[in-house]
């Protein structure tokens, strides 16, 4: 218990120490990993712990996303308010979608998510007006200041983004080590079983589905704020499929792995597109040689190696 | 042009486009029937029938309608050795588990295309129309008596009529193959349930490998079908496969009957939706549609009830 908080406060106290070692090049990297990483964190916890594979994501990142930079864009809010806005929105959003999505199962419920968030991301672009369509929001620097604190600049955007990443990680450490993780776990090895044993089995998928939702509008709202765009191409099926990618590769049902899969994909997909134009080849590789060779991913390795009772 | 003769062109437009994904969902339809395996992978097959196509045509070099021949019978076939020796190499590893075979055929989708990206490039390219005769439709009206007369501007290519009369006849003899002979016997008893068949000596492993080729076939043979009236382009998958997973969920995962219905009625109605609304707005309210019935009547809206 105590071990599982020191490991991970760590790694948090690394990227802190990061901050004033690494070059400007890859501190810049390392901030939108550390954003993204709440991505992945959030679908893990339905993914990874409740062992529900959702292919619309990039609804919920989107949501929290233009949930945060339209208020600021049309309405001049600042950016705590529109962060706050832009978590609710995903929240909601999810929360729906959870509602109605979850009255399926296995390969129905990914094409009904898929489904959804296609018809979100063509939303974004019917209502151009407001959303900025195909464009997408630029947010102005001078909006993007928090207690006089200028986000927009490298070292306190680093900092605003580790902020972000701690809290995620450590409540998705809390959420799995609380009785209803253990539940939301006990979903994804046997549903009826957790039934019979008396748990409203679809309550708690709804639940992990809304904190999913959360988790990925935390970081959508993140992204919008500290990198001051708002873009309708977050919202397309690759940003689905990333946040897959992220957690297979790092390993689906550790804390860990949605920041190792985010960091080495990121840094995969850099490699790649300085080589040659169809990077996303290398997507498509790893994928395939994932579920080939190693479903369980990098955290399932360390897992097996390691530290059995890795959380 | 007036109305009747406009709606009349409309119709021929949508015949054209319930043509092709007619043959395209029943490819998707048949992998999940029979294998219980969603293809994200599927519209990629469709867009390597396209540039197969114009390789076949562009390296034989012979006069058009020879050449498109070629392209006929050689890309769907080399498309379907392509996806047999997937399915050997990665989907029967991964004993057909359907969340696993879907992110597999997901990594597919993006190593087909972005190899293609990497040989092909970005360009779209045409494929000459094997035969470009044009044909002028007559319409009627009432004017002192029936009378026939041939408005300006309403024709039909020959071209685009053999498209069709290709497509009925290839999903005809899929229909009579699935119904008559010991290779569909096989394939529907595998359907049925893949384990007994199986203990009845049926090699199943083979029937996969040659469903997920003919699938895989039927989209390239839609993509070498559509590629003179709309050019090859390693993009063109996508939209393919969004519009044959809204027929084949629509017609009833599965049910090749259903699909069919449902092709016809999405081809024929496509044009005219996007006539009255928005392209953007009508393929929101057709994915929502998607979503709506997988949620609230899961066996399609020609389906039967589960079994």
């Amino acid at each position: 218990m105590r071990r599982d908080y020191l490991v991970h406060g760590a790694l948090l106290a690394a990227l802190l120490v990061a901050h004033f070692l690494l070059p400007a090049y890859h501190h810049g990297v390392m901030a939108r990993v550390m954003v993204l990483a709440c991505f992945a964190i959030g679908y893990n916890v339905l993914f990874g712990y409740t062992g529900l594979l959702s292919l619309g994501h990039a609804l919920f990142f989107a949501a929290g996303m233009y949930g945060a930079g339209m208020p600021m864009h049309l309405w001049g809010t600042g950016p705590g308010a529109a962060f706050a806005m832009g978590v609710l929105a995903a929240t909601l959003v999810a929360l729906v979608v959870g509602a109605l999505a979850l009255r399926t199962a296995g390969v129905a419920f990914m094409i009904v998510t898929l489904m959804f968030a296609q018809a979100g991301y063509l939303a974004l672009l019917l209502a151009s007006r407001w959303t900025g369509g195909d464009q997408g929001i630029v947010i102005a620097q001078a909006q993007r200041q928090l207690w006089s604190i200028d986000l927009s600049a490298e070292g306190p955007r680093y900092l605003a983004a580790l902020v972000l990443f701690g809290v995620c990680l450590i409540a998705s450490l809390a959420l799995m080590r609380s009785r209803r993780g253990r539940v939301l776990i006990a979903i994804r090895e046997n549903e009826e079983r957790a039934r019979l044993l008396g748990y409203d089995t679809f309550a708690m998928k709804l639940m992990a589905v809304t904190l999913s939702g959360t988790f990925a509008g935390v970081a959508g709202a993140g992204y919008g704020i500290l990198f001051g765009y708002v873009g309708a191409s977050f919202a397309t099926v690759q940003y689905s499929i990333y946040p897959l990618l992220w957690v297979l590769l790092g390993g689906a049902g550790t804390i860990l792995g949605p920041f190792l899969g985010t960091l080495f994909m990121y840094y995969l997909v850099d490699t790649a597109s300085d080589l040659t134009s169809a990077y996303l080849l290398v997507v498509g590789v790893v994928l395939i040689l994932l579920t080939l060779f190693a479903p369980g991913g990098i955290g399932g390795e360390l897992r097996r190696r390691l530290w059995r009772a890795m959380p | 042009m007036e109305f009747g003769p406009h709606l009349m062109l409309a119709v021929l437009e949508g015949a054209l486009q319930a043509a092709v994904l007619a043959l395209m969902a029943s490819g998707l339809s048949l992998v999940f029937g029979v294998m219980r395996v969603v293809n994200v992978a599927h519209g990629e097959f469709y867009m390597l029938g396209a540039v197969g196509a114009w390789g076949v045509t562009s390296f034989l070099g012979i006069s058009p309608i020879l050449g498109f021949a070629a392209a006929l019978v050689v890309a769907p076939v080399l498309v379907g050795l392509l996806a047999a020796a997937v399915d050997v190499t990665v989907l029967k590893r991964l004993s057909y588990d359907p969340e696993r075979t879907i992110v597999a055929t997901i990594g597919l989708l993006y190593v087909l295309q972005q190899a293609t990206l990497m040989t092909y490039g970005a360009d779209a390219r045409p494929v000459a129309e094997p035969f470009s005769a044009r044909i002028a439709l007559p319409w009627v009206e009432w004017k002192d008596g029936l009378q026939l007369f041939w408005p300006w501007g309403l024709y039909t290519t020959g071209y685009r009529l053999f498209v069709i009369a290709a497509a009925v006849a290839v999903l005809v003899g899929l229909g009579l193959v699935m119904k008559h002979t010991r290779l569909g016997l096989m394939m529907r008893a595998t359907q049925a349930d893949g384990e007994i068949a199986a203990a009845f000596g049926i090699p199943v492993e083979r029937v996969y490998a040659m469903v997920f080729g003919l699938g895989a076939g039927l989209a390239a043979l839609a993509g070498v079908l559509i590629v003179p009236i709309t050019q090859a382009h390693y993009l063109m998958g996508g939209d393919a496969l969004l519009m044959s997973f809204i027929v084949v969920i629509i017609g009833g995962l599965g049910s090749l009957g259903g699909t069919l219905v449902a092709a016809v009625l999405i081809g024929l109605s496509e044009g005219v939706i996007s006539v009255f609304f928005s392209p953007t707005l009508a393929k929101i309210l057709a994915t929502l549609l998607v979503a709506f019935v997988l949620i609230f009547r899961p066996q399609g809206l020609f389906g039967k009830a589960a079994r």
